[in-house]
This record gives structure tokens, sequence and C-alpha cells, in this order.
């Protein structure tokens, strides 16, 4: 994906039937791929959040935005620039795991950090949970063995963390 | 509190919205809410096809700037509706829509009579609802209205399941409450502009020698035509009108330039080319305007102002962008402006507007007038009805030739009289929108100008009218073929003209139109016109059609082709040979 027209977005929504129709059609009406795209409830069940990629210049994105908001569901659109947040995908595989590779297989998902989910008598479930291009990385090795079965969530994202106390008055300070 | 069911809850609650009428025409699914409606003092409309009962609740809106309301059953019913929906989606009109739908337990099972409405109707609706409990019946019809009608207008439709409205279903049960608000997290339009943005935007305007406005269809959304009077008189900038705004600034103004755009007139079109200042007001840059946009207004700064954020920097990037209603902003630059010195704070533009008159002068509309014994100019009759009307009467018209010549022809001295499908382009819309139109404002004169192609899509319309007793005037132009098509055919696929001939004799229009109820009459000559006219304005308990045998040749002028620039306007022969007159 080229880094200059990747956008994650992160839409909060009303959590409601169809609302993921309604913003998936604003992108497809356009003729946008999207590259990734994920949905959970909030915190707050009333609220569900959206997080999702797509890989299109900056113009005909802005204008998207602005459409995606129009929708009477959606709430709130932050764009999430990659060096501003935490970026997160899980991945599970299925692979071939047979002899010498199965103890290749644990090595390898050891190294990245991932943990092995199921044991079979050929085959071993492994999951990856990081940034996503180090899932990116974890796949690219994998496929030698043999991938079975593949699924990955796609990114979600939440903005990274204030590190400074915020600038307070001293008047504020001192009450 | 009673215990009622969810169809005379939604009947109760549109009598609460203020609902007076509603077009619609009955089926299996939406049953149970006809049923309460025999009880409720809500007029209802019979119309005897979906899309009518659309086409008249925009008719309707239009007209009033209230939604209006239709209400059909599933399925076909729905399906039927989508056009109009559409329709009023591009031209923001306010409208409600309710329709049928199979009980909840049968959505999804392909059932008789289903469709996916709601997934039918997601990209063609402001919003749409699908209602799952009698309990949400009051909340939603009432947030219906609330989006339909605030920030940028819009249609909503609502789908009911049959069994939260019948009263034989237990799901239909409920307790009557009414909401006094709507709770929409997500929905909060701007009404006020930017206060920084209002006084960049005056500053623009006092430094701007060759300026002229650019009112849009949103004017007349936001009942905002005092205030642009206000702001063009005190500013004495030149306002071009668009096809959605006609009657929002009076054409007889001396400030009033027209149309612009592929149909507009030299003046407003080139106006707009040639200036150094574009305030857009409620106006969204259509392509029918700019024609290419790389070449439009090209030395001209941009302020623009909308209701709606996605429309600010979609086509052209404003220097000033701002949000908000269109009424309260202008009302804002008004006092921004007098607060700089109002009048004295504008600079000499007596150059720009003797340039602008001396276009005007140079190149009017202008037609050639019919040889004895040749067929009826389409420009004469629309003159003709002009003059032989009220001031104040309402025209709608439908898609074309008739469409773009009423809008050219006519001369609009009040808001809310021109009904036309602006964005989408309906054909049939002119009958179904004028019978919408005389039901929201029955004591002004209606007439629909329509042409023979658009005539025969919706014409049953009448039988509406007739029955309902809905007095419209129709003029049907008939030139025999598809005329706009044509045009095109004649002009860019030389001469070949494939599928657009219509035959002027069948139908026989007004044995057609008598068959329906209506008085009849057919018009071939230019002294029968004016007779024709009168006659027809005289008759006030039926519908009247008159039949205008209308020149096949003539084409609309000026025109800018699709995707040209505006620069490059072909003013065709007639106001050619005129501006050959003046020199």
């Amino acid at each position: 994906m080229n880094a200059a027209q990747h956008h994650t977005l992160s839409v909060l929504v009303e959590n409601k039937a169809g609302v993921l129709a309604r913003v998936a059609g604003l992108f497809a009406r356009r003729g946008f791929n999207i590259y990734s795209l994920a949905v959970a409830p909030t915190e707050d069940e009333r609220f569900s959040r959206i997080t999702v990629v797509v890989d299109v210049e900056s113009a005909p994105l802005e204008q998207v935005r602005k459409q995606l908001f129009k929708l009477i569901n959606v709430i709130e659109i932050q764009e999430l620039a990659p060096g501003d947040s935490i970026e997160r995908e899980l991945l599970m595989a299925t692979v071939r795991a047979e002899g010498a590779q199965r103890s290749q297989v644990i090595e390898l998902t050891a190294v990245f950090g991932g943990k092995v989910l199921d044991v079979g008598h050929d085959e071993l479930l492994v999951s990856l949970e990081d940034v996503p291009e180090r899932v990116d990385d974890f796949e690219d090795l994998l496929r030698p063995f043999g991938i079975v079965n593949l699924q990955r969530t796609g990114r979600i994202a939440l903005p990274k963390l204030r590190k400074v106390p915020p600038v307070r008055s001293a008047r504020a300070a001192s009450s | 509190m009673d215990e009622i069911t969810g169809g005379e809850a939604l009947i109760r609650s549109l009598e609460l919205e203020g609902v007076e009428v509603i077009f619609g025409l009955p089926g299996g699914a939406i049953l149970p809410v006809y049923d309460p409606l025999l009880d409720s003092p809500i007029r209802h409309i019979l119309v005897r096809h979906e899309q009518g009962a659309g086409h008249m609740a925009e008719g309707y809106a239009h007209v009033t700037g209230r939604p209006g309301v239709a209400m059909v059953t599933s399925g076909p019913g729905a399906t039927n509706i989508v056009t109009p929906l559409c329709d009023a989606f591009m031209d923001s009109i306010p409208m409600v829509v309710i329709t049928g739908q199979v009980p909840t337990k049968a959505i999804g099972s392909d059932a008789f009579q289903e469709c996916d409405t709601t997934g039918i109707t997601l990209s063609v609706t402001k919003h749409n609802f699908l209602v799952t409990s009698a309990e949400e019946i009051p909340w939603t019809i009432r947030a219906a209205f609330h989006i339909a009608r605030t920030g940028r207008p819009g249609p909503v439709l609502v789908d009911v399941p049959k069994d939260v409205v019948d009263p034989k279903n237990p799901n239909s049960r409920m307790r009557w409450y009414w909401p006094d608000e709507v709770d929409l997290p997500g929905y909060k339009p701007t009404v006020q502009g930017h206060p920084r943005k209002i006084q960049e935007a005056a500053e623009l305007i006092s430094r701007s020698v060759r300026p002229v406005i650019y009112a849009g269809g949103g004017i007349l959304k936001a009942r905002a035509s005092e205030a642009l009077l206000e702001l063009a008189e005190l500013t004495g900038i030149p306002v071009v009108t668009t096809l959605m705004a006609r009657g929002a600034f009076p054409d007889d103004h001396e400030l009033a330039l027209g149309m612009p755009g592929m149909h507009g007139n030299y003046t407003a079109v080139t106006a707009m080319q040639k200036c150094d200042l574009l305030i857009a007001l409620g106006s969204r840059f259509d392509d029918r305007v700019t024609g290419n946009p790389a070449t439009f207004a090209r030395d001209a700064k941009v302020i623009h102002v909308d209701i709606d954020p996605a429309e600010l920097g979609k086509v052209r990037t404003p220097d000033v962008p701002i949000v908000g209603d269109c009424r309260v902003v202008i009302e804002q630059l008004v006092e921004a402006i007098r607060k700089m010195g109002g009048r004295d704070c504008q600079p000499d533009r007596s150059e720009w507007m003797a340039t602008i008159r001396d276009w005007q002068r140079r190149y009017p509309l202008r037609y050639e007038p019919s040889l004895p014994g040749e067929d009826l100019k389409p420009q004469f009759v629309i003159e003709q009805i002009r003059d032989h009307t009220p001031d104040d009467t309402i025209v709608s018209v439908g898609v074309g030739q008739h469409q773009m010549w009423a809008s050219q022809y006519w001369r609009f001295r009040h808001p809310h009289t021109f009904v036309c499908s602006g964005g989408l382009g309906t054909m049939g819309f002119a009958i179904p929108a004028a019978i919408g139109a005389k039901v929201g404002r029955p004591d002004r004169m209606v007439w629909a100008i329509d042409g023979d192609g658009c005539f025969q899509m919706t014409a049953q319309e009448l039988v509406t009218a007739t029955c309902e007793r809905i007095p419209i005037k129709v003029a049907v132009l008939n030139n025999a073929y598809l005329g706009m098509v044509r045009q095109w055919q004649e002009l860019f696929y030389e001469e070949r003209y494939s599928e657009v001939y219509l035959s002027p004799d069948i139908p026989d229009y007004v044995k057609w139109a008598e068959a329906m109820g209506c008085e009849a009459m057919r018009v071939e000559t230019p002294e029968e016109v004016g007779p024709a006219i009168e006659k027809a304005n005289e008759i006030d308990d039926r519908p009247v059609v008159v039949e205008f045998r209308v020149d096949t040749r003539e084409k609309v002028y000026p025109m800018v082709p699709a995707g040209a620039s505006n620069d490059d306007i072909i003013l065709g022969p007639a106001i050619s040979k005129g501006s050959e007159d003046h020199d």
C-alpha cells in the first residue's frame, strides 16, 4: 500500500442496524477500495467505532469525510495519522506443520511474540496481535510452510496519549 | 396513558407534525395505517401511480416549504417512489415517505411484495428508518420530520412492517407518548455563519469591482429571498438565479441577470465567466452551471455559503467558505457591510455594470417568430401563458426543451412560483408536481408546462386531479419528439435521429384528456393561443389540458455543450442575428 495514500479514519457511529452499510456505501459509491475495516461496540453501548483504512489521495478523501459526516448516525470522524496513533491488528492462521516444520512454526511464532492457539495432527493454529506491518511480516514468513486458513481482523487504532501534563494557569494551579 | 395501535400512533404523529395532506396509494402491507386515516382530519389524495404521489409531495413542498408526505405500500409501491425520492434528494426537497413493509418475522424471507426498501433507498434519502416496534413510531415520525426540514432539507423514508401497525397483532399495542424533542447525537446542522468568515466575506465584497451573486436553490429552501434582495440592493451587485433559484430574485429587477448555465442567457453566463468575485449562495457549482469547471470563472475569488459543509470545496475551492443557513448568513453579511459603511464602502462598479448592460442589449434571449401558416413557436406559447396569467401564478415543468424555455421566457417576480426537477431531470415531473402545488396553494393559479414526451409518462395523474377536484392547467407543447434529445442528435450526432420521434397525433391528447375528465383544447395558430389560455384560466372546477402544436425544429439557445467551457457559448441563429442588428 502506498503510504502517501494511506489514511486511517476512526468513525464513531450510533450502534444501529444498517450503519455499517451506510458508511461502506459512501466509499463504494466513489469506487474507493476499503483496505481494511474493523467495527465493534465501544465502552458506551449506544455507540460503535469503525476503523477504516482507505488507499486514496487526500482531496477525494476529504469529500468522503464530509459526506460521511452528513450521515445522521455518524457522530465523530477522526483521521489518525500513523505517527500520532497506536495501531493494532490481530491475525489467526492455520499453518501446515508436519514433522520438523512443527518446531519451526512454533519458534517463529515465539520470536514474533505470537501464540499457538491449537495443535492438530499436522497443523498449528497460531495468532499474532501487533502493529499491521509486523503482522504482514509474520504472514510472509508463515507462507512457505503452507497457510491453510487465514483471518485478519483489519486494523484498529486510537490516538496516542499525552505524555506531559497540560500547562495550567498559575491561578488554576494554586486553587 | 392510553394504549393504542401502532397504526393509530402513526396517524396521530402525522397530525401532531401538522400534516394536512397525504398523497398515496394503499396496499396490503400499509392497510392497517389506512384504516385509522378514515377517522383523521388529514386529507388523503389517492394517486394512480406511486411516482405521482412522490412528485405531488415534492410539488407541495416546493410551494409551501413544509415537508410533503407520501404513503405507499411495500414492494412495488416502495420501488415506484424511488424516483421521486432521488429527485427530492438531488434538489433538497423536504419530504417524508411512509412505506408499508411485510411483517417483521417475514422480513428477509422474500415474502409477497417484500423488498429491501431501506437498502434500496439508502443512497437517495437524507436518512431512512426501519421501524421494528410500535413504540418506535412516534419518535421515528418526529425524527423523520425534524431531519427532513432542518439543515439541508431532503427526503426521509420510514419503512413500517405490517405487524407493528396491525390492530389484530399484539406487536402493535403500545402506550401513546409524544417526544418533546428528538435526540440525534450525530445531527447538529450549523445555522450561524462564523463571524470571522463573515467579516472576511464582507471585506472581499467591498474590494471587488466585478462581483456577481450566484444564487442557487438554497436561497428558496432557506426562505432567504428578502435577505438576498437586501444584500443585492445594499451592495448594487447583480444576481444570477440558477434553474433551482428561479423566482428567488425578481426578474424585473435592474440587478437581475436571469439564469446561468448550459441554457442560460449570454449575460448571466458571461458575467460569471468575467467576474472577479463570485458570491455563491446556496448553490452547488453543478456541472450544468459551470460547464468545464477548469475554465469556469477563472479570475474570480469565491465566497461560498452553504448549510451543507460537503458542498464547500466539492467542485471549486472557495476563498471564503461559510457554513450556515443562507438567510441567517446573508443577514449577517448585510449587517457586517452596513457596519463598514454600507453602500459607501462599495467601490465604483459603473464600468462593470455598463459592460453588463451592453451584453444585455446586444445578446437578449430571442427567437424568430413563426411566419403565417407555420407551426407555433414554443417560446411564443410560453410568453402568452405568462402574459395571460396573474403575476403570482405557479408554473411547474417537466424536463427537456419546454423546461428550459419556461425558465428563460417566464418572468419570475415571486419566490416559490417555479416548480422544477433540476438535479435529477425527471421527465413526467410537471403534472403531479402541479397537482401537489395546487393542493399546497389552492389560492394560486397553477400551470403545468409540459412536453409531449413528459406528458405521456405521468398523464394518468390527471385522473387524480379530476376526481379530487384539483383544477390545474396543463399546456402540452407537442412537437412530436423527445425534443431535447432530438436537439442533441441534430447538433452532436449529425442529425441521426435515433428513437426520438413520438408522432404528433398518437395519442390524441384532446380525447385522452377528455377521457380523464379534463376540459381539453387543441391550438394550432398564433391567434388561438391567447383565447385558449383565457378560456383555460376561467375553468376552475376541473383540470384543463391545452395541446399546442409547436415547431419541431425549434431549439433551445443559447447553449453550452456538455463538458465545454462557458466561454464557448453557442448563441444560436436568432440571438446572433439580433446582436448583428445592434452592431
